[in-house]
């Protein structure tokens, strides 16, 4: 912050003064992250459900997904070539959680990435204008807070087809209001500040004070949210691909479940259809949610203690 | 509330009494916006499900008689019952009065009022969810305070991680496990439903409480978890307070500190959070009752989602958005009565 005398900064030059900055702050954000473990466990395996997901096509034989030509025989148990079984079409259950790790990523991704930039635009709106606009908005937003994902999921399905996409739209736009609140509670707290005052005496706009001094203020708080909101949405990812309204033809770990119950995996107990996809759910959801704790720990010291 | 805290000079009794009178318009004020806030939310969500399953592309009358011999001029009878030949405006109209006098329409598939349907089906929801809320709840606040007060202790750590790692479970896949270890498997409870057959009297009660082991147990765990977190860090923000170190200061002993102290305080915000969420916890059952075949509103839900049956979901996508509602709105008239310091 203490950026010297205004001779230093001319020959630093402003630009390279902020870089320094910003690469101090992370620096202090990484030293204090490193040291929750639970927080350290989590992004160890968010790395590795990434590096597989990534390398899907390479780990794995080009017929891996396919029904018409599959590796194996269907149902078999856990063996030497298939170490956890085959699936109902023969194909082998490690291939169908590497390529459904996929899936739930990209749909966590996508769906939070629709549901923090409507969150914040709108939360930021609403914070920074009040009045009757805010009022409306927050009506909007309370709206859309009480509608469940699933019907609007089960609607969406209808029109646009059952896809990826229509999942994730059916997430974005319904986990929204939830950081849009958090995000115009956030707004309202920074913009009484004194320096925002300052901002516009000195002739800054509405554009100015919301994009360089509400915004950066915010974007902690959002990072956090972002964090635990991956994992709500690959939650409600596999809730949807279980009750079969997700792309027949995509191999996620929520459909696996659900083709397992088909088959009657329940009550032929045939434990390696059903366990892993549930444990690969459970480990990425964990790793999700333990990585956001850990963010918030560090953005937020009171709770880093407690959670120590 | 400033004034409240700093008694000055005695006030005069008509000042007080014109102070009390406009205390009373304040708090009508302040009941009258939540209950006038949660009507608009209740018209919304009325408008939305007139709206939304309006948009489904395909002919309600076609999917209703698919698969039978019927002719044109009977499908213009069933367009003419359901009013799907009337005007847009019209048919909301309709639908809104037939909403606030409880007609829902009738379902497709059973050929029922929807009304009659939920009807049916509502006690069997009520029965495993309110079990659930409450062994939950208490659960998760009892396992809260603890982890609170002894936070950074092994079993902190343990029920903070085995809470978090419930959180992340699917319940749907949670409630296979469930049923795969211990109802096909060991076989000490059934598999599915709410009653065995040819059971009546008395002796229904023991049945079904053994076949809603299972579904409550998959309930509870996903749901406990919530309440544990909230609990845990409401107390642990109470326990920095400067009442605290004073109760402590008194020499009074570290139960009571807790439980005339700090547990009342940090309930406060703990209690909105509960009622805010047992509108979705109703909700929530959607997966657990089609799991366990539990004969209640969600695996109504359920079978409304395959067809699609637009007045069944429709009218349980009202029922549904109510209750959060409701409990919404339940949830922020309580909580000036429990908590003095927000009164208006």
């Amino acid at each position: 912050m203490s950026a010297g005398t205004p001779a230093t900064v001319a020959a630093a030059g402003p630009r390279r003064l902020a870089w320094a900055r910003r690469r101090r702050t992370v620096a202090r954000f990484w030293r204090q992250y490193r040291q929750n473990r639970a927080g350290l466990f989590g992004l160890v395996v968010l790395a590795l459900f990434v590096l597989t997901a990534l390398l899907a096509p390479v780990i794995t034989a080009d017929n891996a997904l396919s029904v018409t030509q599959p590796p194996g025989s269907p149902l078999d148990g856990p063996s030497g070539d298939f170490p956890l079984g085959t699936d109902r079409s023969g194909r082998s259950m490690i291939d169908l959680l590497i390529w459904g790790s996929r899936v739930s990523l990209t749909v966590g991704f996508w769906a939070t990435f629709i549901s923090i930039a409507f969150g914040t635009l709108f939360g930021i709106l609403a914070g920074h204008f009040g009045g009757w606009g805010s009022m409306v908005l927050m009506r909007v937003t309370d709206w859309f807070l009480v509608m469940p994902s699933l019907v609007l999921g089960v609607v969406l399905a209808a029109v646009m087809g059952r896809s990826l996409t229509t999942i994730i739209v059916a997430i974005g736009v319904t986990s929204w209001p939830t950081t849009a609140r958090l995000v115009r509670a956030q707004t309202l707290a920074v913009e009484a500040r004194p320096y925002i005052e300052r901002a516009r005496a000195l002739g800054g706009g509405h554009w100015h004070v919301m994009s360089r001094h509400v915004l950066p203020n915010v974007m902690p708080i959002v990072l956090a949210q972002t964090t635990l909101m991956v994992g709500q949405a690959i939650l409600i990812e596999s809730t949807f691909a279980f009750l079969g309204l997700g792309d027949p033809t995509t191999a996620s770990w929520g459909a696996t479940i659900q083709a397992a119950r088909d088959v009657g995996a329940v009550s032929s107990r045939m434990w390696w259809y059903i366990l892993p996809p549930g444990i690969a759910i459970v480990l990425v959801v964990l790793a999700f949610t333990l990585c956001g704790r850990a963010i918030e720990g560090v953005l937020n010291p009171k709770l880093r203690e407690r959670q120590s | 509330m400033a004034d409240s805290a700093f008694p000055t000079a005695p006030v005069p009794q008509l000042a007080q009494s014109m102070r009390d009178r406009s205390g009373v318009r304040r708090r009508l004020r302040y009941y009258g916006e939540k209950v006038a806030g949660s009507l608009v939310s209740l018209f919304a969500v009325i408008l939305t499900s007139f709206f939304l399953f309006r948009i489904i592309p395909g002919d309600p009358v076609r999917t209703m008689t698919h698969g039978r011999p019927v002719s044109i001029e009977q499908q213009e009878q069933l367009r003419r019952d359901f009013g799907l030949d009337k005007p847009l405006a019209q048919q909301f109209l309709d639908y809104l009065t037939g909403v606030l006098r409880l007609d829902l329409g009738d379902s497709f598939q059973f050929n029922r009022p929807v009304t009659d349907l939920i009807g049916d089906r509502l006690w069997p929801t009520v029965l495993l969810v309110g079990t659930s809320v409450v062994i939950s709840a208490a659960l998760g606040l009892w396992l809260g305070v603890r982890c609170a007060w002894n936070h950074g202790s092994l079993g902190d750590r343990v029920n903070t991680g085995v809470a978090l790692t419930l959180w992340s479970v699917p319940s749907f896949w949670l409630g296979l496990i469930l049923i795969v270890i211990f109802a096909s498997g060991a076989g000490w409870f059934p598999t599915s439903g709410m009653e065995s057959t040819g059971v009546s009297g008395w002796e229904r009660i023991p049945d079904i409480a053994h076949h809603m082991v299972l579904p409550l147990v998959t309930l509870v765990a996903v749901v406990y978890a919530q309440y544990l977190m909230i609990m845990r860090s409401s107390l642990l923000d109470e326990m920095g307070s400067d009442y605290i170190v004073t109760a402590r200061a008194k020499g009074l002993r570290d139960v009571i500190v807790r439980r005339r102290h700090a547990v009342p305080n940090a309930l406060l915000p703990t209690i909105t959070l509960i009622f805010v969420n047992l509108g979705f916890v109703v909700f929530g059952a959607v997966l657990v009752e089609t799991i366990f075949s539990w004969p209640g509103l969600g695996q109504l839900f359920y079978s409304g989602l395959a067809v699609p049956d637009l007045p069944l979901v429709q009218g349980l996508f009202i029922l549904f958005s109510a209750a959060v509602i409701l409990m919404n709105l339940l949830a922020d008239l309580l909580y000036p009565v429990v908590d003095p310091r927000v009164r208006p």
